[in-house]
């Protein structure tokens, strides 16, 4: 067989991740350290696990309604009411996926036409540039800066927008960079998109993890909200990563097309999630609340370690990640990376892993306790120590 | 800076590692090293914390140790109800813990002993021997799983992949 010929030429085509070889290293090596993850190390709030628990007992175990349990949509508009003051209608304008990262493919390919252009801003998760490619899309990237604190700036935009422009996808708070969005930086945002065709897909998988002040949406500025599609999901917020749960809601015309494509190739989310995830949402406040204090005290301690350590580290505002700069090293990212696990048997993601222009930087998690940050970084210390001295 | 520091998240953090210096605890919670001693000498001085110790998992070094829970039956004092006979329990170097309990007995006392026969004889010549103690129940502690909120077996292994 001759497969090359035989596989989709664009799949094939798609940058197999380098940095794979990189995860294998670690993976392979005894007692690393591991500051790679991108998930809580917290469980699942324990009302949550019981509810699933009590539906798996009652055998509730049916597919739910396409777009997902009434019950749950309802429960995700009054979260959005609260949360990003914007309203939308649970019985048609939104859809329950399995993860935001379903929610990332339907709406790119609900709008995407041969050779229409996606904005991706980066450095950012990985999955956005590939999904685009594969449903025949041009990626256009926008490179964030660290000067800006890696935001997306409004001059940054207007550049990269043609009359080809559909879609610009806004991943903030950011994974790697921890950077956020304030509502001043979505008000320079929106002045640009005002008056286009352009719909914004808003990640806010990290909404509940910000550090300074509330999480502010693009879809509560004026005049964005009928052309913004919000993701956002239960995976960080309630780390619940693996029971692959995610949500868009916008406006009708767009979530009817994505609810069409869901149907087809999904049929529904996993209804033992769904159950739970009402119970997330009706009861966890007080989990959520706690998760980020304890990330709140992480982010600052590891910050501060770095700094301390020589390695310039801008201050996140979001997520569970810093993304010090290495570039004082003499190294690349990946270099950088290799040493050190080969060395001191600690694990970091190369920033070049989420764009070019992560190249130069790590992403560090600090989804694990103060004592694990703590060796961690003891260990990045030595490591640098040893650099110096030849 | 930065005022008062939250009492009850500087005893979480405590709780869970009271090795972290007054530096490190200030980055963490946004105050200085100095707020932090002081708030810290105050809590030592105002009897909240009492304390520091080590979390010991004494059968890693030492099989043959025993724990033992002894419920009590007391007869309280005039005078002083309970308080003077569980002065005098917890004033015993091998009493790790002494409380006066509600329901079917009074205190309950938790001890270790290098083995069997020496928390008997503990039982025995120490406690049996007041005069006030009317009954005791000794309960041998078989198996630990968790000890000061840290939980005892290795096997909490950390599975999580590398994800971006």
């Amino acid at each position: 067989m001759d497969y090359d010929k035989l596989l989709s030429r664009e799949v094939v085509s798609l940058k197999p991740s380098g940095i794979r070889r990189f995860f294998d290293i670690a993976a392979e090596m005894d007692d690393v350290i591991s500051l790679g993850v991108g998930e809580p190390d917290f469980k699942t709030p324990w009302v949550v696990r019981k509810k699933a628990i009590d539906i798996l007992e009652k055998g509730r175990t049916n597919y739910t309604a396409n777009a997902g349990l009434v019950e749950l949509r309802k429960a995700i508009c009054e979260y959005l009411d609260k949360s990003i003051h914007t309203r939308y209608d649970p019985k048609k304008e939104v859809v329950v996926t399995v993860g935001g990262s379903e929610a990332i493919d339907l709406v790119i390919r609900a709008l995407v036409n041969p050779g229409d252009e996606v904005l991706v801003v980066e450095p950012a998760f990985v999955c956005y540039e590939p999904l685009v490619r594969v449903a025949g899309g041009v990626p256009v990237i926008i490179e964030t800066k660290e000067e800006d604190e890696f935001r997306l700036t409004a001059e940054e935009l207007r550049a990269k927008i043609t009359d080809k422009t559909k879609l610009l996808f806004l991943p903030f708070p950011n994974n790697p960079t921890g950077a956020i969005m304030r509502r001043e930086d979505l008000e320079a945002i929106a002045e640009v998109l005002r008056g286009t065709d352009i719909i914004v897909a808003s990640d806010e998988i990290y909404s509940e993890l910000t550090y300074s002040g509330k999480h502010v949406s693009i879809a509560e500025i004026e005049g964005m909200r009928e052309r913004t599609v919000v993701i956002n999901g239960f995976s960080k917020s309630y780390a619940m990563t693996g029971w692959r749960l995610g949500f868009a809601a916008g406006p009708e015309p767009v979530i009817k097309q994505m609810l069409k494509l869901h149907q087809y190739q999904i049929m529904c989310a996993p209804s033992v999630s769904q159950f739970a995830a009402v119970d997330a949402l009706r009861y966890c406040d007080d989990d959520v609340a706690a998760m980020r204090d304890e990330y709140n005290m992480r982010r600052r301690l590891v910050v501060d370690g770095f700094n301390k350590l020589g390695l310039d580290c801008f201050t996140p505002q979001g997520a569970f990640y810093v993304f010090p700069c290495i570039r004082s090293t003499g190294m690349t990212s990946e270099e950088f990376c290799e040493k050190l696990v080969y060395s001191k048997k600690v694990a970091v993601v190369p920033g070049n892993a989420f764009g070019e222009c992560g190249e130069g930087f790590v992403r560090v998690s600090y989804a694990y306790s103060i004592a694990h940050l703590k060796e961690a970084l003891l260990r990045i210390g030595e490591f640098l120590e040893e650099l110096r001295n030849g | 800076m930065k005022g008062e520091i939250n009492m009850q998240k500087l005893l979480k953090i405590l709780r869970k590692n009271a090795r972290l210096s007054a530096e490190e605890i200030a980055v963490m919670v946004g105050s200085t090293a100095a707020e932090v001693e002081a708030q810290i000498k105050e809590l030592e001085r105002s009897g909240v914390i009492r304390g520091y110790s080590a979390v010991i998992d004494d059968t890693a070094f030492d099989d043959d140790s025993v724990l033992a829970l002894i419920e009590l039956k007391v007869t309280p004092q005039s005078q002083s109800g309970f308080d003077e006979i569980a002065a005098t329990i917890a004033s015993y170097d091998q009493v790790e813990s002494v409380r006066l309990m509600s329901g079917g007995y009074d205190i309950l006392v938790s001890v270790t002993g290098k083995n069997i026969r020496d928390i008997s004889q503990f039982v025995n010549q120490r406690l049996a021997a007041i005069d006030a103690v009317q009954s005791t129940t000794t309960h041998f502690v078989l198996k630990s799983y968790k000890e000061n909120g840290i939980i005892k077996s290795d096997s909490e292994k950390d599975e999580r992949g590398m994800v971006l």
